[in-house]
């Protein structure tokens, strides 16, 4: 996927500022920065969520926009944070609609083998006939994964996938990122907001400063006590644990 | 379920003014000319009213994701009587079929008003949406009575107002055959709905065209409404209640409860209209208002229940399914 002078502007104001970038293919990347960065605007920009004003994001060698929506559907799964299911669905049910994009309406044989084997993926057996409402914050974004999963894309956009969840859930849903990539080969894009996760989680990361992409590269590039300092305003340590590079900030 | 629609279509047979007995049946064209001309036209007109009331609510409340809009809640029926009156007022000679067109043109354009408004406001609070559908079909309403009035009119509509069977009869009640290819389209279309009711992100992600979806939903539920209205006039609540009380135990997901939702529908509308019949024997109360009374009871109490419990009120063992956890918006105890 390559981003090219990526511009968006609401009521005037520009939120994302010329941003171009290629995400590494089979990686994890994820989009840090500060509050009002545009990290959100541009993962909704190269996910279809949302128009951009110019610039092109090529996503398989064609323009995003000129893909046809279900077959993109099919490449590409996008989880924003407003996916709260108020819903009385079950988990077996939500798995379902990722097979939506290629079997529509008839959910084939194979389909259930796939949303089996999605479901088991995230150790959702024991909850498949519960209603999702009745789930917990962790529960229920894991099924969301398991939907992506069933949906079978090469490319994960998560929008802060972390958010809203404690350490012990926010860590595995991490885990589980690292294993999309790893186990299944998926390309994943995270914004998130925690940088630790970012560090210890993915292979790229990429930094954003009002509406610009202030730096773009391997964790170990990015995150530097000047890097991080300059991008976030407030004082940084780095430290190398278990061989990455976290960071302290006070 | 099956079993009590028949036990129902049964009752209706019997028990109205004139008993024609079935052994009479064998031979009595008389009778016959009854059964065929008022008995039958009404029981299929309950059928329908009662299916697609039901089925436009369901696909209503889906599509806006708040369990309390329905036809009533969300200015559909009022809009469809305003469309009747304009085509009273301004084709005086019309056909059912022309007021009939009338009405599918208001009730769909009211329903896309309505809903174009509430996505604008985003509500914080899931019953702020009904209070201001509510008071949309009130002003349209109001819109409705003022006319009649200026143009004395307020006579003809008043049949269209409150809903009633007692006219229904062979040549005035086909229209409200359209539900059953409307309902069934709703059918094909049920995951659609469901897709696009989890939201615009979710939609987007799987491929689904949201605004064109939401929309033709839309206009199916108004379409199913407004042939109703022209056929029995306005019918409140079963379009809110019906749904509600079926994904209470079957929750959500439309290709599962549709069926449901149609069969209790018709079940509700059938023994209001039985009840109507029976109160005040040899004449009979219109079903609104049997409908009225019966469906606002269980309305209060679905919110008292609401209210009281939080999200998890009615627990029904097995699988454990929550009551009103149905319903969106409103802050309870949802995590463990």
């Amino acid at each position: 996927m390559n981003v090219q002078e990526l511009k968006k502007q609401y009521d005037g104001k520009t939120v994302v500022d010329g941003v171009s970038f290629a995400i590494p293919k089979g990686k994890v990347t994820s989009l840090i920065g500060p509050n009002g960065a545009g990290k959100s605007t541009v993962m909704g920009m190269i996910s279809r969520l949302i128009a951009h004003d110019s610039g092109v994001v090529d996503f398989e060698g064609r323009d995003i926009g000129k893909w046809k929506s279900r077959e993109l559907s099919r490449r590409l799964a996008i989880l924003t944070q407003s996916n709260s299911i108020q819903m009385k669905l079950t988990v077996r049910e939500l798995v379902a609609f990722g097979r939506f994009p290629y079997s529509g309406n008839r959910v084939t044989l194979e389909d259930q083998k796939i949303i089996d084997r999605a479901i088991s993926y995230m150790e959702l057996e024991g909850f498949q006939d519960r209603f999702i409402d009745e789930l917990s914050g962790g529960q229920r974004q894991r099924a969301m994964i398991a939907m992506v999963i069933a949906q079978d894309t090469e490319y994960v956009l998560l929008d802060e996938p972390t958010n809203n969840l404690d350490i012990y859930h926010a860590t595995n849903m991490m885990k589980i990122v690292r294993r999309l990539c790893d186990e299944l080969g998926k390309t994943v894009i995270l914004v998130l907001h925690e940088i630790n996760y970012a560090a210890f989680y993915s292979d790229y990361i990429c930094a954003f400063k009002d509406g610009k992409i202030a730096r773009f590269g391997t964790v170990e590039g990015v995150m530097t006590k000047e890097n991080l300092s300059q991008i976030y305003q407030v004082d940084f340590e780095i430290l190398t644990i278990a061989g990455k590079p976290l960071s302290i900030y006070y | 379920m099956v079993l009590l629609l028949v036990a129902s279509v049964i009752s209706l047979f019997i028990g109205v003014i004139e008993l024609p007995l079935q052994e009479l049946l064998s031979g009595n064209l008389h009778l016959w000319e009854i059964f065929l001309v008022s008995r039958l036209p009404r029981l299929l007109a309950i059928l329908c009213t009662g299916v697609g009331m039901s089925v436009a609510g369901l696909i209503m409340q889906q599509l806006c994701s708040n369990k309390f809009v329905s036809p009533t809640t969300g200015a559909t029926i009022s809009s469809a009587q305003l469309g009747i009156l304009l085509a009273l007022l301004f084709m005086p000679s019309s056909t059912l079929w022309t007021r009939a067109l009338f009405a599918f043109a208001a009730a769909i354009l009211g329903t896309w008003i309505f809903v174009w408004f509430i996505q604008r406001i985003q509500f914080k609070d899931a019953v702020m949406v009904p209070l201001v559908g509510i008071m949309c079909g009130n002003v349209i309403g109001g819109i409705t009575s003022y006319l009649a009035y200026k143009y004395e009119m307020t006579q003809a509509l008043s049949s269209w107002l409150v809903g009633h069977f007692s006219l229904v009869l062979k040549g005035r009640y086909e229209i409200v055959g359209l539900t059953v290819p409307l309902v069934a389209l709703a059918f094909v279309f049920a995951n659609h709905f469901n897709i696009v009711g989890l939201g615009k992100d979710f939609s987007r992600n799987l491929g689904v065209p949201y605004n064109l979806v939401l929309f033709s939903g839309l206009t199916i539920s108004a379409m199913i409404t407004a042939s109703i209205v022209v056929v029995v006039g306005s019918i409140s609540y079963i379009g809110l209640i019906v749904p509600n009380v079926v994904a209470m135990y079957k929750g959500d997901r439309i290709r599962g409860t549709l069926a449901d939702t149609a069969l209790f529908g018709a079940i509700f509308v059938l023994v209001c209209d039985m009840i109507g019949r029976v109160v005040i024997f040899p004449y009979e109360l219109p079903i609104e208002l049997i409908v009225g009374i019966l469906g606002s009871l269980i309305f209060i109490a679905l919110l008292f229940c609401r209210l009281k419990y939080g999200r998890r009120a009615i627990r029904l063992g097995g699988t454990g399914t929550g009551c009103c956890s149905a319903m969106p918006g409103l802050k309870g105890g949802a995590e463990q």
